[in-house]
């Protein structure tokens, strides 16, 4: 089923065409330049890129693919959950796009994407599979049972994965988008030099990062109150380790628990090379098999959402009430 | 009214009176650097408003707004990555500060020309005079409160609270 998918929840506008498994083009208008000068996704910022990319970026999508409007079937657009402002965009231009032309419309949640995301990969998990979500807004671990089902085992109970290093980048004096310079830091620095707190909340498969975060704070104010020069590089790649200890730990309790084979991980931290290979190891350990979507696959993407929308039509057909379908900032399958 | 918090729980004990005394129409400016604990005194806030347990109080820096049903519905604000009144006017952020529920804003400043004058602000600051030993922690904050809730006797009623849980003044 030739597919155009809308993908508009924060920082890019995204767009997709996929025929069944088969992506045929898939493409992401980057906006971090612009944010970068305020330290921060600037949300009215947002909307207004979002509003100026949307529709050449749908046809720069289609011209891609090699199709035309008239040749899609199916139209999907991410609904929920994230900056509403931005949700609108995308999601009432690929509205009046199915209004217009009577293509079926599917919404999307854009967990719902992140979780699927390594279905995208030539090889894909089997179900039930255990998912790790984790970005900048999210930090999740689901069951996930087909295509449409996913059970929520653990949610963040403050900070997301994701916020945490931006956070962390910030008291660090580090320039936006600071995650990945965290990281990037990480590399050079010795993660055994501080050891910061793991917060495992006994048997729950919930997360805690605020008192991590706190530590850190705590530490570089230790070096500040000295007048000594605060180790960077240690406190990235120390911090990182806790993060990725507790991610990984718990992610391959919840697949031993539920006794699945597959785990996948996706949203922009999963991109981190640090949680990448700690999960591998540590699955290959349990003989689980693990699954890492691309890296363009793991921050926000329109590919994910066409291949959710399709399996999502194929289950409960489209949208019935289109013009009263809303968007959400806050899913249904927990945050 | 400067007051101190010796360590987290007496943080938590100080959001839980203002979730206690709030009532819808309340607003509560949380001012404080990062990882100051304003996030944490909002958990703790969200309880004393009725919020349920399981219900995460979760950091809305991402979201900008998160919603809770309590006593009085809780709407949770960080406008640190918004640029100025006219965006939060331009999001329809301002409209929930007449909407009948309890806000709570952290990082307040963006939205200044928009907020109603009968507001509480507490800033939430650390002590950076207590010497943070190795492997050490300083949860020790200096809280200042101005301004009021809607409570009749707030000042009063919130200062026999502090009494009873010990907080003591500077």
């Amino acid at each position: 089923m030739l597919t155009l998918a809308i993908e508009s929840s924060c920082d890019d506008t995204a767009a997709a065409v996929m025929n069944d498994n088969r992506l045929l083009a898939s493409l992401r208008s980057g906006q971090e330049d612009i944010h970068s000068r305020f330290g921060g996704v600037v949300p009215e910022l947002a909307s207004r890129e979002h509003l100026r990319a949307v529709q050449p970026l749908t046809e720069a999508t289609l011209q891609e693919a090699g199709v035309s409007l008239a040749d899609i079937e199916l139209i999907a657009a991410t609904r929920g959950p994230g900056l509403v402002g931005s949700l609108l965009v995308g999601f009432s231009f690929a509205k009046s796009i199915s209004y217009v032309t009577g293509i079926p419309f599917v919404c999307v949640d854009h967990l719902a994407g992140h979780i699927l995301s390594a279905f995208l990969n030539e090889t894909g998990p089997d179900f039930p599979c255990v998912s790790l979500t984790v970005s900048g807004g999210t930090s999740a671990i689901y069951l996930a049972e087909s295509f449409t089902r996913f059970r929520c085992l653990g949610r963040t109970r403050d900070d997301a994965a994701g916020e945490a290093f931006d956070k962390v980048a910030k008291l660090l004096g580090l320039p936006y988008p600071g995650g990945p310079q965290v990281s990037k830091l990480a590399t050079e620095g010795n993660p055994a030099a501080f050891k910061f707190p793991r917060s495992w909340l006994g048997d729950s498969f919930d997360f805690s990062f605020s008192g991590l975060k706190t530590s850190v704070l705590n530490r570089v104010n230790r070096f500040r109150q000295k007048g000594e020069e605060v180790p960077v590089n240690d406190i990235c790649a120390s911090f990182e380790a806790a993060v990725v200890e507790v991610l990984t730990v718990k992610t391959l309790k919840a697949a031993l628990k539920n006794e699945v084979k597959d785990i996948t991980i996706g949203g922009g931290v999963s991109a981190n090379l640090a949680l990448r290979e700690s999960l591998a190891r540590e699955c290959t350990k349990n003989g689980i098999k693990f699954h890492a979507p691309q890296l363009a696959f793991c921050t926000d993407n329109a590919a994910m959402i066409a291949l959710a929308g399709q399996h999502q039509f194929a289950e409960n057909g489209a949208c019935e009430n289109l013009l009263d379908t809303d968007v959400y900032s806050r899913s249904p399958l927990g945050q | 009214m400067r007051l101190k918090l010796k360590n987290l729980q007496e943080t938590q004990l100080l959001g839980r009176i203002l979730g206690e005394l709030a009532v819808a129409g309340d607003i509560i400016c949380l001012e404080g650097d990062l990882g100051a604990g304003k996030t944490t005194l909002t958990q703790a806030l969200a309880l004393g408003l009725g919020v349920e347990e399981d219900n995460y109080v979760t950091s809305p820096s991402f979201a900008i707004l998160q919603e809770y049903e309590g006593r009085a519905p809780l709407y949770h604000f960080d406008f640190y990555r918004l640029g100025d009144s006219a965006e939060v006017e331009e999001q329809g952020f301002s409209e929930y500060f007449f909407a009948g529920g309890v806000c709570v804003i952290e990082w307040p400043q963006a939205a200044e020309a928009s907020l109603p004058p009968e507001r509480l602000t507490l800033t939430l600051i650390i002590d950076m005079d207590i010497p943070i030993e190795e492997d050490g922690e300083n949860n020790s904050r200096i809280a200042q409160v101005e301004g009021t809730l809607k409570e009749k006797d707030f000042l009063k009623i919130f200062q026999q609270r502090l009494d009873i849980v010990s907080i003591s003044y500077i």
